[in-house]
């Protein structure tokens, strides 16, 4: 029996990048090195190498993009953006491969979807120097188990991304931003029924409304009775620092505990001038986490320093 | 069937005489511990063509606790585990293999909180899909994955096969809409995956153990995602005089960059079949009909069930009509959600295959379809979720019919094949349970299944939970063979 064509790689890119990674030593991937600290310092002997670029198909028609994970978002989005068309990728600088190994999620992940949604199916290359391939082309697949799912915000733990089949979405006709300083953001969230982002600065409340035209004008009407809305060019300055809490909690942070903040509402992101403290995972979890790391990397010579459990 | 049925139920009794099943008496409830003919012969199966199973105890635990105990004492007697919720899986994931201790978790079945707060509600996975939404519905939620089948299967069951529904093109499958997943782990150890916040740390191990088949533990507690009911909502019927200009106004709506919440098309046998079962008031003279719908906010919809409208025409849809009432939209989706009881009606039996291509391709494979059905005689009818690419031929057939059978797999074989030249996949929506695991090895390489595996071992490095299934055997942790025959001195 033979595989499907479309499903093996015969791109001498990823036999080439699997060359170089080998199958023996520390090594790691660089992308733009936006998120380099995640989950740890990476061990100083390690051999850093360099993803494939490029976007290999675009097929707008059906919102799929098969794309080399050192492309830049920009430039990904850049080019689905000339087809009226964008992905969950968050764009902050930094490469396809890193944003799904970092696993974070654009703020705006209630409209756009979450960054782990956006993968459909991912080529990686093993710590025996093998392409891996899992999940699929289309837009639904339930065949096999989801490794695409295990991938994402991995660190590049389990395996370096080579390549990647992500969903596309239409671009809406419209995206505005609002910012009331009188509407509560619990009031907000229940006045419209799909804001793309709504953020909390403690003080002031902005709104993202994505749709048709009119479509956009009644939710602001519906805003307006709850608060004053003024039309503003997008979000505040964002402090560094990333913490995840439950949509509960993001609704009453405690500025003593995170400084100042400006907390995704509905999400339970927040970006915050505090770091978050430590967290881990412990118990029957972690079991589970060094179980599947030993039986992916049973040298440990992917991204040595770095664990997902610690970011 | 029936004398299959009748043998094992003179087999064996209910007298235990097995230390295993009275260890589980003891810890569960002699009740709630069945050991008789009769309740390991109907958990033998679930609702696909498949047999062969072969059930030990049959134990409907009410807490995680009980679960808990049950997997300790497999572990402890050297015995296996399969979850089971309602058996409407179609890929055979919840057949028993090497008569392992069938958990049935349809008796752990509370709505156990409504979190509006984190816009979630917890269940217990013997919660039945529909009785969810009818209860969060008049809270102006509901859930959003919809089977076709969701009067019976349960949440564990669409966590387990990562199930879809019509509404789901625009919402996305099970997967997007669970949050945190408490598990009873095939060590016996109970843990929390994923999270209510918002990026747990660590693996996404919530997301590997939604689709998993049963295979890396048992859900006990899930945290399923709300979604907001939309307040206007168009449904559209458009018929056409032919299958090809029905799948060509779907490819035409995605490239037009629309999104439905759904998009289902039927064929004429599926329609008329529909319509003398419950009057759905589909055309009887059109090739085929697709229903399409949009829901959100007032003028979008209109904008959008005018372009599927128009779309329709240019690929000569022969009628556009727009549901009027709300019962009219209830009636057109009564015919869609009723097809397969439908089918029951006028044939015995009937296998219904899954596979998904790209959208663009849906005309040229379905053309495919009915060509392998005619080449190997089996009537085949279509209705499926034409708006993310995924078939459900559906071949008819009386299975006392002498080599019906064999034309039946000739013919389901071929479609897969058909559909993985057009770049598709192997499921969609049933999984690969013991189904598709001989095709496994057309969607990936040695290597590839070799990592499944891996993540597999990760959870259950001792195979004890649902071995057999999914992964084919020489790249798992188990193999089928084996498992087809009983163990020696074990239940047979
Ligand atoms: C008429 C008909 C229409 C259908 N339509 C659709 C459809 O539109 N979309 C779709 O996706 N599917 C559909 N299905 C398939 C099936 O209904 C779904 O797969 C459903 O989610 C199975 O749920 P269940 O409770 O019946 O699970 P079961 O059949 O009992 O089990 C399915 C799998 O889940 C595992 N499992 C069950 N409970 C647990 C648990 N608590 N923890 C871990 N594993 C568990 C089992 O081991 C098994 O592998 C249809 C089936 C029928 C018969």
């Amino acid at each position: 029996m033979v595989a499907s064509p479309l499903l093996v790689s015969d791109d001498p890119v990823l036999a080439a990048f699997a060359d170089e990674v080998g199958d023996t030593g520390p090594v790691s991937v660089a992308g733009s090195r936006t998120r380099w600290s995640l989950g740890g310092e990476l061990a100083d002997d390690t051999r850093i190498v360099t993803a494939p670029t490029g976007i290999v198909k675009y097929q707008p028609e059906e919102m799929t993009v098969q794309v080399r994970a050192g492309t830049t978002v920009a430039e990904l989005h850049e080019t689905l953006m000339a087809a009226g068309q964008r992905t969950g990728l968050p764009e902050r600088g930094g490469t396809v491969g890193g944003a799904l190994m970092a696993g974070e999620n654009d703020l705006r992940a209630l409209g756009r979807g979450r960054l782990r949604e956006a993968l459909l199916q991912v080529r990686y290359v093993s710590a025996e120097g093998r392409i891996i391939n899992s999940g699929g082309p289309t837009v639904k697949n339930v065949s096999g188990f989801d490794l695409p799912r295990l991938i994402v915000g991995s660190l590049g733990t389990l395996g370096l991304v080579a390549e990647v089949i992500l969903r596309t979405n239409p671009i809406p006709a419209v995206s505005r931003w609002y910012r009331s300083n009188d509407a509560s953001p619990a009031d907000v969230v229940e006045a419209v029924l799909a804001p793309s982002a709504v953020l909390f600065d403690g003080t002031s409340t902005w709104v993202e409304l994505e749709g048709h035209a009119p479509d956009v004008d009644a939710e602001l009407t519906r805003l307006q009775a709850i608060g004053s809305f003024e039309a503003v060019s997008g979000i505040p300055e964002l402090p560094p620092h990333r913490w995840s809490f439950t949509p509960a909690e993001a609704l009453a942070i405690d500025p003593a505990i995170t400084g100042s903040y400006v907390s995704v509402v509905g999400l339970g992101l927040v970006f915050a001038s505090q770091t978050q403290p430590n967290r881990t995972v412990t118990g029957a979890v972690q079991e589970v986490h060094e179980r599947v790391k030993a039986n992916f990397d049973p040298t440990g010579r992917l991204n040595p320093g770095r664990n997902p459990a610690n970011k | 069937m029936l004398n299959e049925l009748k043998k094992r139920l003179t087999g064996k009794t209910d007298s235990s005489g097995d230390a295993f099943v009275d260890a589980l008496r003891e810890a569960i409830s002699p009740e709630r511990v069945k050991f008789d003919g009769a309740h390991r012969a109907l958990h033998g199966h679930d609702a696909s063509v498949f047999d062969g199973g072969n059930s030990g105890p049959v134990v409907y635990p009410e807490t995680t606790a009980e679960v808990q105990a049950v997997v300790r004492l497999a572990n402890d007697h050297g015995r296996n585990v399969v979850p089971r919720g309602a058996g409407t899986g179609l890929a055979g994931g919840a057949i028993p293999l090497g008569a392992p201790v069938v958990v049935a978790v349809t008796r752990m079945n509370k709505i156990l909180e409504v979190d509006v707060d984190n816009m979630i509600a917890w269940v217990e996975p013997g919660v039945v899909n529909l009785d969810l939404s009818n209860t969060l519905r008049p809270h102006g939620f509901h859930f959003a994955p919809d089977p076709s089948s969701q009067q019976a299967c349960t949440i564990g069951g669409n966590v387990a096969n990562n199930s879809g529904g019509p509404h789901c093109l625009a919402y996305g499958v099970t997967n997007a809409h669970v949050v945190a997943l408490e598990v009873v782990l095939p060590s016996g150890e109970v843990a929390m995956l994923g999270g209510l916040d918002a990026e747990p740390q660590g693996l996404d191990l919530r997301g590997v153990f939604v689709g998993s088949e049963g295979t890396l533990g048992i859900t006990t507690r899930i945290a399923v995602r709300l979604t907001k009911n939309r307040p206007e909502v168009r449904t559209l019927l458009l018929s056409f005089d032919s299958v090809t200009d029905a799948a060509n106004t779907v490819s035409g709506v995605i490239a037009g960059g629309i999104v439905p919440a759904a998009m289902e098309v039927m064929d004429q046998r599926i329609t008329e079949a529909v319509e003398n079962y419950v009057g759905a008031g589909y055309p009887l003279d059109a090739a085929a009909v697709l229903l399409a719908e949009v829901d959100g906010l007032d003028a979008g919809v209109d904008i959008d069930a005018d372009r599927i409208a128009q779309i329709g025409r240019d690929n000569n849809a022969t009628a556009v009509r727009l549901a009027e009432t709300d019962h009219e939209r209830a009636l057109l989706w009564k015919g869609r959600k009723t097809a397969f009881g439908a089918i029951a009606q006028i044939a015995p039996d009937y296998y219904l295959h899954d596979t998904v291509v790209p959208r663009s391709a849906l005309a040229g494979v379905l053309e495919e379809v009915y060509a392998i059905a005619k080449r190997h005689d089996v009537l085949v009818m279509n209705v499926f979720h034409a708006g993310d690419g995924n078939l459900h031929p559906l071949l008819i057939f009386d299975a006392r019919e002498e080599g019906v059978l064999d034309r039946v797999h000739a013919a389901g074989g071929e479609i897969i094949t058909a559909s993985l030249d057009a770049g598709g996949v192997l499921s969609g929506e049933h999984g690969i349970g013991v189904e598709k695991q001989k095709y496994m090895d057309r969607m990936f390489s040695g290597d590839d299944l070799d990592h499944q595996n891996r993540l597999r071992q990760g959870f259950d490095p001792f195979c004890r939970t649902n071995p057999g299934k999914v992964i084919p055997s020489g790249h798992s942790c188990a193999d089928i063979q084996s498992l087809r025959n009983v163990p020696d001195k074990v239940w047979g």
